[in-house]
């Protein structure tokens, strides 16, 4: 039988060597024809290697003919020119397709010498890739290093045929793309569309009809400044850290339980409310991103910064009992080193710790090299839930304010007090208990005549021995029953001291409980041996490995002789680093337009996506680093562009040729993430609670859910009151079974890191936004308030909160005559109105009927296709 | 679309969307999704494949559905399948360690000494093919003549988590799609009504020791568009999340409302231009009918009693095994893609022979009632049923070392699946295990080459199906070799 192989498989469910991809979808093939025609060049442009040969060979390729020596087929490898086994010279001849192996084999007849082999299953090259590959050998087949894993510069600025659009960097080299395929921007869109898009991007939440009517009238006198007001004044809510965080928490997989075995909950809302304050209080990125590598390690770590290393105990962790310690040890710092993979360097580095990696220059041992900077942490491996107090699990750091500090000190003298008085009183009665047993040992055997003894004194008289037992006797009985009363005086004085300590200590529990901790990252003193582990195995430990970086990226610079992770964090942040800030910017990006210039946001290697507008990245990333990666600067400067602000408007052909708009021909059009949709709703109800930060809430979801799923039985209870409307950021969510509400539409479970939510549009979701109570309550409070307004203004008022556009004449008929019909229905069906009013106090029926009918009329707004979408 | 992969379903909503554009919404409805013209418009997958084998499938399938009885805690091979009549004779002896060969254990059983427990149940032969089974599953020894055993069976999961995760995702690490998502993604929707991949845990179970936590990972989409996911089934209230119409909106005025909703929806269309707010009508309308489907499908109430005697008694309490059993028939009647039930209480480290009983009780009839059901209707044939833990138990024994309280720890290097019907041999066993049912000693079925061999019986190449993620072509089997088990298949 194999070795057991289990991390290996578990880690790479990839096609790997010969077994290899073909797609099974005919219209997935064509699905992506599409998408590359809109963003590569015309035929007459030069063929670049970064753009347009190393996609093909990466894919194709590299798997045989790669990085990884271990797989590595015919002592080839395609990814380099020179070296060992490079490519020139040896299968390819610049300026000669004839000479050129490669040529031959890619187009062969026989299938015996074609490449890739057909039962790798991968797909042949195409014409029009041959025709490439066949363009870059006869015009010299240069190489270019990799893109991403360059230094970027700043690019000259593009010349561009349309001087008036604007005077933006960012527009001009948008517009330069869209020139060169003949295309032009489109118009900004309208006040509104704007006002609802930036609010949206930059809060989460939907303007008001007060912020409506203020910004239309400021942009009609001055559209610039109006603009720039508005985006100031937007950056600078405290609703903006809620909505940036978010995104955050999905990258780093936040959760507020174990996500293992038992599913314990945890305690990690220090760092959730760091994570939302660092982008209100505008943290440089550099900070942002090196307190939460090394926070722990500064010489004098601030309590932000604590909390921030908590980032590397976001990772899932397994209750003690069943698994092996020691493998589960290797589990929580493999998946603490792919979080920092993805999060900050953009890279799939995980792929590497089985095997060097087949696509990246990673070898497996700069992967464990990696691994030996988050191999020492003192910290159990697995959680014991005996250990954990409201979810802290070791290591954890207590901040107590100084009121707290004080009343603890208070506290714990007086339990030593207690203490003290109890101990002597515990050891005298300890001591009686024992002398009681004593007696009870040596004293005289009562015999039966004793008793008749001592009550006759009409009896004859006692013999002397009598006489002198009786006497022992009694003697006995004194000391016995002053010891017996002493006893009980002892334990009732104990009694109440002790129900005074239980008392303090229960007052003490209850302020250390109010302590604000956060779990942490700490390293131990001696710092643990790294070793390769064969074939990921955790029990098949090869070369031992020292801290460092991968070869192909700049070097570290340790400050001490044994890197630290704070030397990691200076590297992961220093100017010379190709990925960091390239990895965020585009990040960012991805937030307003839906699609990252890179679109695969997690994977910046080989196999990840060419950007769409190379030196548009560049310009971003240098110029973020230049700002001190000033994040808000960085996002204004993306929402003030014109591109930003065109019209998302365009025909169905144009949509269907460039669904992503990744020419970025129009505004972005696409559907809002959960939270937005949720907190929309709450937000124009006026349900929602502004509340920050604070214990995670549960707002009500269907009964069962976590019951079905959990191993002790455990139930869901909803919180009640303000708490409930409280922004989704808070909600509780439970790995094993996170709320259906965020779910079904596309938030990820965090079990892993999601650098990008995919954005489906399926029936569950349609019922959700049909059905949901909390949803349906909304409508019922909208309809309230609508009802508040002049009979002839509410179709208006109602279709104006929900959307932020103004109903034409035609939605206003249609509105209108569903609302008549709705009247008819709920007049006819008394029941029906009860049900849906069920709460609600109205005096008269027919205020009933109406409130029943308005509130299946804002259901109505809530699930217009414009409401949940962002354009 | 926003999801980079349109997959078949979707590209066919949209086309069929556009064909009803202008049309009211009730042509709309009815021309969404149809079977029949669905096929029409969709071609096959692998270019030049013959025009009788169905979309998505790179070969003709032998399955067009799957049934996975999913046994979540492990259940004892050595107590339910797999026959081993010699070890009575070596009660309480230590396990050779020529055997054991120094395998990874649990942390519960380590550094202890591994003692031999024989199975305190009887066994007997069955069938025409002789099978031996346990005395404990009474009604499922009628039906080993259907039946495929594997007794090769092995994984590299030592612990419920990973196993089951390993099993459903094919991978131990959360985060992969699991086998009903790959399907749903690979082989489209054959039910317009209904979503393609149904779960259903059970409510309730015999055995009150050591549940172990189902996680919604084990039917997520991972990379997957999530619309691949498994819906879970609730037990009590809607049997799919927030299906029921709040109370004060009835059927009617829900219409009445959509009506609206739509010509504002296809108003919005004409004037932005962007398709996929067809996709939002399309699936408005979805909904609607959902609304009559599920529960359609979820009301037992036309089923004869002939029928609900042969599931048993406990077919009666909604959320037992043997409900789920009879709903996973009606759905494979409807042509849901992949069913899948939970079944809990397996994980049997202590007073084995009290428990075990009781969950063999809770299956036995049920999932007889399910092949005999299926037979009748036709539906075997092109149903896999399959039945299976997550690992097996070991021979050594856990705890108290006598024949009544016995139990025993988790076993990853062997353990038996079951399969029925979709094209599987029937009688046979496949694979071997030493004399203590602790190492395969003939023709190794690992957990990847199941999946291979169920991907291959609805027609697909398990090397084909894939998916790019993080740069790779990801597979439900992973990166490790897997083999289709020719043998076993009819």
């Amino acid at each position: 039988m194999p070795p057991v192989l289990m991390l290996a498989a578990a880690l790479c469910t990839t096609v790997l060597g010969s077994l290899a991809p073909i797609r099974s979808h005919a219209e997935d093939v064509d699905r992506k024809s599409e998408d590359t025609e809109s963003v590569s060049v015309a035929d007459e442009s030069p063929v670049s290697f970064s753009r347009d040969i190393r996609p093909l060979l990466s894919n194709r390729c590299f798997a045989c003919h790669g990085p990884d020596a271990g797989s590595r087929e015919g002592s080839l490898r395609l990814d380099q020119p020179d070296g060992d086994e490079g490519a020139i010279g040896y299968a390819i001849e610049p300026h000669s397709v004839e000479d050129s192996e490669v040529w031959h084999r890619i187009t062969a007849d026989d299938e015996s010498m074609l490449m890739p082999p057909p039962d790798s299953h991968l797909k042949p090259f195409n014409e029009e890739e041959t025709e490439l590959i066949r363009r870059w050998i006869e015009s010299g087949a240069v190489y270019e290093d990799f893109w991403a894993f360059q230094v970027p510069e700043r690019p000259q600025p593009p010349v561009t045929q349309n001087a008036e659009w604007s005077a933006q960097t960012v527009d001009q080299f948008v517009l330069r793309k869209l020139e060169s395929q003949q295309r032009r921007p489109s118009e900004e869109a309208d006040a509104r569309t704007l006002l609802r898009r930036v609010t949206f991007d930059l809060t989460g939440l939907p303007p008001s009809r007060e912020a409506i009517r203020h910004f239309e009238s400021a942009y009609a006198n001055s559209p610039e400044l109006a603009w720039e007001e508005l985006i100031d004044d937007l950056l600078s809510r405290p609703q903006f850290g809620e909505h940036i965080a978010r995104h955050w928490l999905d990258l780093v997989r936040f959760a507020d339980t174990n996500g293992m075995h038992k599913d314990f909950y945890r305690n990690h809302v220090a760092y959730r409310d760091w994570v939302i304050r660092s982008f209100n209080d505008n943290l440089p990125y550099d900070d942002f991103v090196r307190d939460q590598i090394a926070g722990d390690l500064y010489p004098q770590p601030t309590k932000d910064q604590l909390i921030a290393s908590g980032f590397n105990r976001l990772h899932l962790i397994i209750d003690r009992g069943t698994a092996l310690p020691e493998e589960s040890h290797v589990k929580n710092v493999l998946d603490r080193v792919t979080a920092v993979g993805t999060a900050f360097m953009g890279l799939t580095v995980q792929c590497a710790q089985c095997h060097d990696h087949k696509f990246d220059p990673i070898t497996q041992k700069d992967f464990f090299s990696l691994y030996a900077f988050f191999n020492n942490i003192d910290a159990e491996p697995e959680t014991n839930p005996r250990q954990v107090v409201d979810g802290f699990q070791e290591p954890f750091v207590r901040f107590p304010t100084d009121a707290q500090r004080a009343e603890l000190s208070r506290l714990d003298a007086e339990l030593i007090k207690l203490d003290q008085q109890i101990a002597p009183r515990n050891e005298r009665a300890n001591q009686i208990t024992k002398q009681l047993q004593q007696i009870k040992e040596i004293e005289p055997e009562e015999e039966e005549s004793d008793d008749e003894l001592a009550e006759s004194d009409v009896a004859e008289a006692m013999t002397p021995e009598e006489e002198a037992r009786l006497k022992t006797i009694r003697a006995w009985d004194a000391l016995k029953e002053s010891l017996e009363n002493e006893l009980g005086q002892l334990r009732l004085s104990l009694a109440k001291s002790q129900k005074q300590r239980a008392k303090t200590q229960r007052e003490r529990i209850a302020v250390e409980h109010g302590v604000e901790k956060a779990m942490v990252m700490k390293e131990r003193d001696e710092v643990r041996k790294t070793f390769v582990l064969i074939r990921g195995q955790y029990d098949a430990p090869g070369e031992e490995v020292q801290r460092g970086v991968p070869g192909f990226l700049p070097p570290l610079e340790p400050q001490s002789e044994t890197p630290s992770r704070m030397d990691l964090a200076d590297w992961m942040v220093s100017p010379e680093n190709p990925l960091t800030a390239r990895v965020a910017v585009n990040r960012f990006w991805q937030l307003f337009f839906g699609v990252g210039l890179v679109k695969t946001s997690e994977d910046f290697g080989n196999q990840g996506e060419v950007p769409s507008h190379p030196e548009l990245l560049d310009e971003l990333a240098v110029s973020f680093v230049e700002s001190g990666w000033d994040v808000k600067a960085l996002l204004k400067r993306i929402v003030m562009s014109k591109t930003y602000r065109q019209s998302s408007r365009a025909t169905p052909d144009e949509f269907k040729a460039d669904a992503e708009n990744r020419l970025l021909s129009r505004g972005p059009r696409y559907r809002l993430d959960a939270e937005m949709i949720r907190d929309q709703i709450l937000f124009s109800s006026g349900l929602l609670s502004t509340r920050m930060h604070g214990p995670s809430v549960k707002p009500p979801q269907p009964d069962g859910l976590w019951k079905a799923v959990s191993m002790t039985g455990e139930r869901f209870r909803p919180d009640q009151g303000e708490s409930i409307y409280r922004r989704s950021i808070y909600t509780f969510w439970k790995r094993a079974m996170p709320p259906p509400q965020m779910t079904i539409l596309n938030a990820p479970n965090r079990d892993a890191c999601i650098a990008r939510r995919e954005r489906t549009n399926t029936p569950t979701q349609a019922l959700l936004l049909l059905n949901e109570s909390e949803y349906l309550r909304a409508a019922g409070q909208l309809a309230q308030s609508t009802l508040a307004e002049p009979a002839e203004d509410r179709i208006l008022f109602a279709y104006e909160t929900v959307t932020a556009k103004l109903p034409d004449s035609k939605e206003v008929d249609v509105l209108q005559t569903l609302l008549n019909d709705l009247r008819d229905e709920y007049a006819s069906s008394p029941k029906l109105v009860d049900d849906l009013c069920e709460g609600v106090f109205v005096d008269s029926p027919q205020d009933k009927v109406e409130l029943a009918a308005w509130t299946v009329l804002c259901n109505t707004l809530y699930n217009l296709d414009i409401t949940k979408t962002k354009d | 679309m926003h999801n980079h992969i349109t997959s078949t379903s979707e590209n066919r909503r949209r086309f069929l969307a556009n064909a009803g554009m202008g049309l009211g919404t009730t042509a709309l409805a009815s021309l969404v999704l149809g079977p029949k013209l669905a096929s029409a418009a969709a071609p096959s997958a692998a270019s030049g494949a013959p025009s009788d084998i169905p979309t998505g499938c790179h070969f003709a399938p032998k399955a067009k559905r799957v049934i996975f009885l999913f046994m979540a805690g492990a259940p004892s091979q050595i107590d339910l399948f797999d026959y081993k009549p010699e070890l009575v004779k070596q009660f309480n002896q230590p396990l050779p360690p020529s055997v054991s060969q120094g395998q990874r254990v649990t942390a519960m059983t380590r550094g202890k000494e591994q003692l031999i427990v024989p199975s305190r149940f009887g066994f007997s032969q069955q069938g025409e093919s002789g099978m031996w089974m346990s005395d404990l599953l009474p009604h499922l020894s009628t039906q080993v003549d259907k039946l495929c055993f594997i007794d090769s069976m092995h994984t590299e999961s030592i612990n419920h988590d990973p196993g089951k995760t390993a099993f459903c995702t094919g991978t131990e690490l959360p985060g992969k799609p699991s086998m009903g998502a790959w399907l749903s993604y690979g082989l489209g929707t054959l039910n317009k009504d209904l979503p393609d991949y149904i779960v259903m845990p059970s409510a309730h179970w015999s055995g009150k020791v050591n549940v172990q936590a189902l996680y919604s990972r084990l039917w997520g989409s991972g990379f997957l568009p999530s619309k691949h996911q498994g819906t879970s089934f609730q037990t009590s209230g809607d049997p799919v999340l927030f299906l029921s119409n709040p109370s004060g909106i009835d059927p009617a005025i829900r219409r009445r409302m959509l009506d609206s909703l739509g010509d504002l929806n296809r108003k919005h269309f004409g004037e932005i231009g962007d398709p996929e707010i067809e996709t939002t009508i399309a699936q408005q309308e979805m909904a609607f009918r959902m609304q009559t489907s599920v529960p359609e499908l979820t009301d037992i109430s036309d089923e004869s009693p002939e029928t609900l005697a042969m599931y048993g008694e406990e077919v009666n309490n909604p959320g037992s095994y043997a409900r789920n059993c009879l709903l996973a028939r009606r759905m494979a009647e409807r042509d849901v893609r992949f069913i899948q039930l939970f079944h809990r209480g397996w994980d049997h480290h202590s007073k084995l022979p009290a428990n075990l009983p009781g969950q063999c009780q809770d299956v036995d009839q049920p999932t007889t009632a399910l092949l005999k059901d299926l037979e009748q209707r036709g539906l075997l044939e092109d149903t896999l049923v399959v039945f299976a833990g997550e690992f097996g138990r070991t021979v050594y024994g856990q705890g108290k070392l006598d024949m009544d309280t016995y139990g025993r720890d988790h076993h990853p290097r062997c353990f038996t699946a079951l399969l029925a019907g979709g094209g599987v041999k029937g009688g046979i066993r496949h694979g071997a295990t030493d004399e203590f049912s602790y190492n395969v000693v003939a023709d190794p079925v690992h957990v990847r080459d199941l999946h291979a061999t169920m991907l291959h019986l609805l027609g697909v190449d398990h090397k084909r199906l894939t998916f790019p993620f993080q740069g790779l072509e990801q597979k439900l089997t992973g990166v490790e070799p897997a083999r289709v088990v020719k043998e076993i298949i009819a």
